[in-house]
């Protein structure tokens, strides 16, 4: 059973359509790649999960809930959280207070427990800031701990966004173009994240990507959009010998 | 004899049970985690000791064997090594730098058994080298992260599965691990220390117990430490310099030796603890230095102005401070006044506040340092010695600091200079010997004196002072002698020169390749609306290169001979580094390599004609990948220079 499943999924911005008839299966565990050219509608694709966009037609399921029409942070809390493309961090806060702010919906106590911060409050803090560290720890972001985020070169805040999502304790994560603005060795450094994030961690990692080079080599399955259609699926070495795939990206003969 | 002399006859095992019965509840280790700073007693230390130990035993680890260690400093790491001491076996530590080409080699040296390393990174080097490496039966790590798909092959090892082994044991005998670390005898092999091979492969210096133990009772004899005291470890462990520290300074006195989060964190994690003495090569003090200068370039007016009056001020006190000579009264208020104004909070900014003493080894540090350090309360002290001597052998005392020379001998420690100037000493510090290598340890140890390869001479003061290394003394070819390295602390005193390497052996005049500082340059650049985009642009702007002229002009002016004047020089399109082969691990110049390597623009400094010339130049990554870049150099002739 598919972890989430995307079927007949439309989107129509008046008369123009980003997404026609698009079906993914997104099977839990793996790393599964959307590539295509320019507004192909991969974006597109990532916001009608997170609930940013609902689809004009089709539906998309989650473990057989219905999330074709929920809000963003209904599908935050179903457990699937997003890092973006471009940054939506609060640059004058720290790394730290970046993180743990992501964990608010966690923070359940009641006024009074936060006026005198005692039993219930400092004990959730607590745990809170517990769970951001081991975070911390594993994006390697302890140098960066209090500094502003704003202050951050544009690799780190990029890490800092992921480690935000995955602050939310996701069993899906959804990576808009991690790596783009790069150099070879930042892009290196997220790629072993990711992997990470799949194997060690255990959660399903949905990426869009621009480098075919990083897609073809960490994931499990692709799919290629041209002009708001799937033209393509399978494993790396399927995709790669797709004549329309290779259409679609380096032009007909 | 003092009170601390019978600790020598103890094993560093036998010492750490000691310390465990003296004050089992104070802490010995201390690890910043998960952003918290987590204690081990000595009790724990003990504990862990005694479960790795016989986990190592376990896995078939005996005495003499030996047990490499690849790590960032965690205290696992002492765990292993003093773990491997307590049942015989042999430690030694190889550098994290370090390309898995050279791990197989330096494996293959010491015939090393067993492996330690902290993570996956260190893991696949020596994967890597797997096959050349058929001695090597385990290897065991500490961070399983990325380690899943090891878990199968049972040459590896997680650390926690090894402590199991050794709880297993331990409940099988428990008398067993005290029997074993009764065995142990002071004067047994316990740790092959790498020299740092500034000519060729290191060697592997055999040290024993005593010679740490012997060490730390020395050091502290003449600098005395308090239990309570805190000590941050952050140089590299393959380095005598940590050795020194985690073997033997925190054995002979009970300190707290804390492990900053990550290495990128040491710097704030040392703010964090504000130790009580610091050791280091000369480049962090260098580097602290411009991180001070920059901080009070970026602060406000009042600051900047309370800072150049006051350091004036402690630069002059520090003269009657460095050679114990009273203060006149006037001096001594304005200097509490800075003191109290600027000077602490500004090292309670870095962490250096509740520092007692720090010492500098490893190459020589620019005079100027020393009185700058000095100036601002931070009581810096030069150390000498060498790997074979446990890394100190000479250093200053309180009150005679004198910046030219390194000291005078430790407690115990002989001195002698050879006929041809080289400085020979004699300790209990002095190592046996090269590991493999008799023919080598017995012309290092010749007439029972260890030979330093450093020309060098005693003062009136009774204070050595080291010239240089006896090969690297240059000559012109007007046979007049110079000694490079002090030519390129001179350069290297200016805060936009990181490094300088200087020419001149059987040539007409003295010339030199310079390293701009990055950092101090950028800024610099950036307060005139200079733009530039890498090292290499910014080390060919022409207003860089008269900020380089002016600097040069500084030093010749200061040049006490003639000769000794630097005439022409270029600016180097990038950072000498350690992946390059073109540093030392602990940041010494590889001058032979160094020379080959640039071949081409040594030609050109000798060839006035020359004003520019095109080059091609090699980048090696720390990946291994290596990338060649076209650019032009340009050379500049100083006036005034012969």
């Amino acid at each position: 059973m598919a972890h989430l499943n995307i079927s007949n999924v439309t989107l129509s911005f008046g008369g123009l359509k980003a997404l026609s008839n698009v079906d993914m299966k997104i099977e839990p565990g793996l790393i599964t790649s959307i590539i295509g050219p320019n507004g192909a509608g991969k974006t597109s694709m990532l916001n009608c999960v997170s609930g940013f966009y609902h689809p004009t037609k089709g539906d998309i399921f989650y473990k057989e809930k219905k999330l074709t029409h929920a809000s963003p942070h209904q599908v935050s809390n179903m457990g699937i959280s997003r890092a973006f493309q471009n940054l939506e961090l609060f640059s004058g806060l720290s790394v730290l207070d970046n993180l743990l702010l992501a964990r608010h919906q966690n923070l359940k106590y009641s006024f009074l427990h936060a006026v005198f911060f005692y039993g219930k409050a400092s004990r959730i803090e607590a745990e809170n800031r517990g769970f951001v560290e081991g975070i911390i720890d594993f994006m390697e972001l302890e140098p960066y701990r209090k500094s502003l985020v704003g202050n951050l070169s544009y690799g780190v805040q990029k890490k800092v966004e992921v480690a935000r999502a995955l602050t939310l304790a996701p069993d899906i994560l959804l990576l808009d173009e991690p790596m783009a603005g790069m150099n070879q060795e930042e892009k290196e450094d997220i790629v072993r994240f990711v992997m990470d994030i799949q194997k060690e961690r255990g959660i399903t990692v949905v990426l869009v990507e621009h480098d075919l080079g990083v897609v073809m080599d960490i994931s499990d399955k692709i799919y290629v959009l041209d002009f708001g259609e799937v033209i393509g699926s399978g494993t790396p070495e399927e995709v790669a010998q797709n004549p329309k795939v290779i259409e679609a990206y380096i032009g007909e003969e | 004899m003092s009170k601390n002399d019978h600790l020598l006859e103890y094993s560093i095992p036998q010492l750490l049970r000691w310390r465990v019965k003296e004050t089992p509840k104070r802490p010995a280790l201390r690890e910043k985690d998960f952003g918290i700073w987590n204690a081990y007693t000595w009790e724990d230390y003990y504990d862990h000791v005694r479960k790795t130990a016989l986990g190592l035993k376990a896995v078939g680890l005996k005495k003499e064997d030996t047990i490499a260690i690849i790590s960032d400093n965690i205290p696992e790491l002492l765990f292993v090594a003093i773990g491997a001491h307590s049942i015989g076996a042999i430690s030694a530590g190889i550098y994290q730098t370090s390309m898995p080409a050279e791990i197989a080699q330096i494996l293959q040296y010491l015939k090393v058994k067993a492996v330690f390393c902290d993570n996956q990174e260190q893991v696949d080097k020596v994967l890597d080298v797997r096959d050349q490496i058929p001695n090597v039966r385990k290897v065991i790590f500490e961070d399983p992260r990325g380690m899943r798909e090891y878990m199968s092959d049972d040459w590896f090892i997680d650390i926690q599965d090894l402590y199991k082994m050794g709880e297993k044991e331990h409940a099988r005998d428990p008398d067993l691990f005290e029997s074993l670390v009764d065995q142990g005898k002071p004067d047994d092999p316990c740790h092959l220390c790498l020299t740092s091979g500034t000519t060729g492969l290191p060697k592997g210096t055999i040290m024993t117990h005593k010679n740490y133990i012997n060490m730390g009772v020395q050091i502290t004899e003449v600098d005395p430490l308090e239990p309570t005291d805190e000590y941050v470890s952050f140089l590299p462990f393959a380095w005598i310099g940590e050795q020194m520290n985690s073997f033997g300074v925190a054995m002979a006195t009970g300190i707290t030796i804390n492990f900053p989060e990550s290495v990128e964190t040491a710097m704030s994690d040392l703010k964090e603890i504000g130790p009580h003495f610091m050791f280091g090569a000369p480049r962090i003090y260098e580097t602290i230095r411009s991180e001070i200068w920059l901080k009070i370039d970026q602060s406000y007016w009042l600051n900047k102005l309370l800072y150049n009056y006051f350091i004036k001020v402690g630069i002059k006190a520090a003269g009657f401070n460095m050679t114990g000579k009273p203060m006149p009264l006037g001096l001594k208020i304005k200097s509490w006044l800075g003191t109290q104004m600027i000077i602490r909070p500004l090292i309670n900014q870095i962490g250096l506040m509740r520092l007692r003493r720090a010492y500098t080894g490893g190459a020589a540090l620019g005079p100027e340092l020393f009185t700058f350090y000095q100036a601002i309360g931070v009581n810096l002290k030069q150390i000498y010695g060498q790997t074979e001597i446990t890394g100190i052998a000479y250093m200053h005392r309180d009150g005679d600091v004198r910046p030219e020379t390194v000291g005078k001998p430790l407690p115990g420690t002989e001195c002698k200079i050879a006929d041809d100037g080289e400085i020979l000493s004699k300790s209990a510090s002095v190592s046996p010997g090269y590991y493999d290598l008799p023919e080598k340890s017995a012309e290092a140890l010749e007439g029972g004196w260890l030979h330093s390869g450093d020309a060098g001479f005693i003062d009136d003061n009774g204070h050595l002072v080291v010239i240089d290394r006896l090969s690297d003394v240059m000559h012109n070819n007007r046979e007049e002698m110079f000694s490079p390295m002090f030519l390129e602390n001179a350069l290297k005193f200016s805060p936009y020169i990181k490094e300088a390497v200087i020419y001149g052996d059987k040539e007409d005049f003295v010339a030199c390749l310079i390293n701009i500082d990055p950092i101090v340059v950028g800024k610099w650049a950036e307060d005139r609306g200079i733009s530039f985009t890498t090292y290499m642009d910014l080390s060919s702007k022409p207003e860089v290169a008269e900020l380089m002229m002016e600097q040069v002009l500084d030093v010749n002016s200061r040049a006490e001979k003639e000769h000794f004047k630097i005439k022409r020089f270029a600016l180097l399109y990038k950072l000498l580094d350690v992946d390059d082969g073109e540093l030392t691990k602990t940041g010494k110049i590889r001058r032979k390599f160094v020379q080959e390597r640039y071949q081409n623009l040594y030609e050109a400094l000798y060839d006035e004609s020359i004003n520019t010339k095109e080059v091609e130049a090699s980048f090696q990554y720390q990946d291994g990948q290596s990338n060649i870049v076209k650019t032009s150099i340009a050379f500049y002739t100083v006036k005034g220079a012969k």
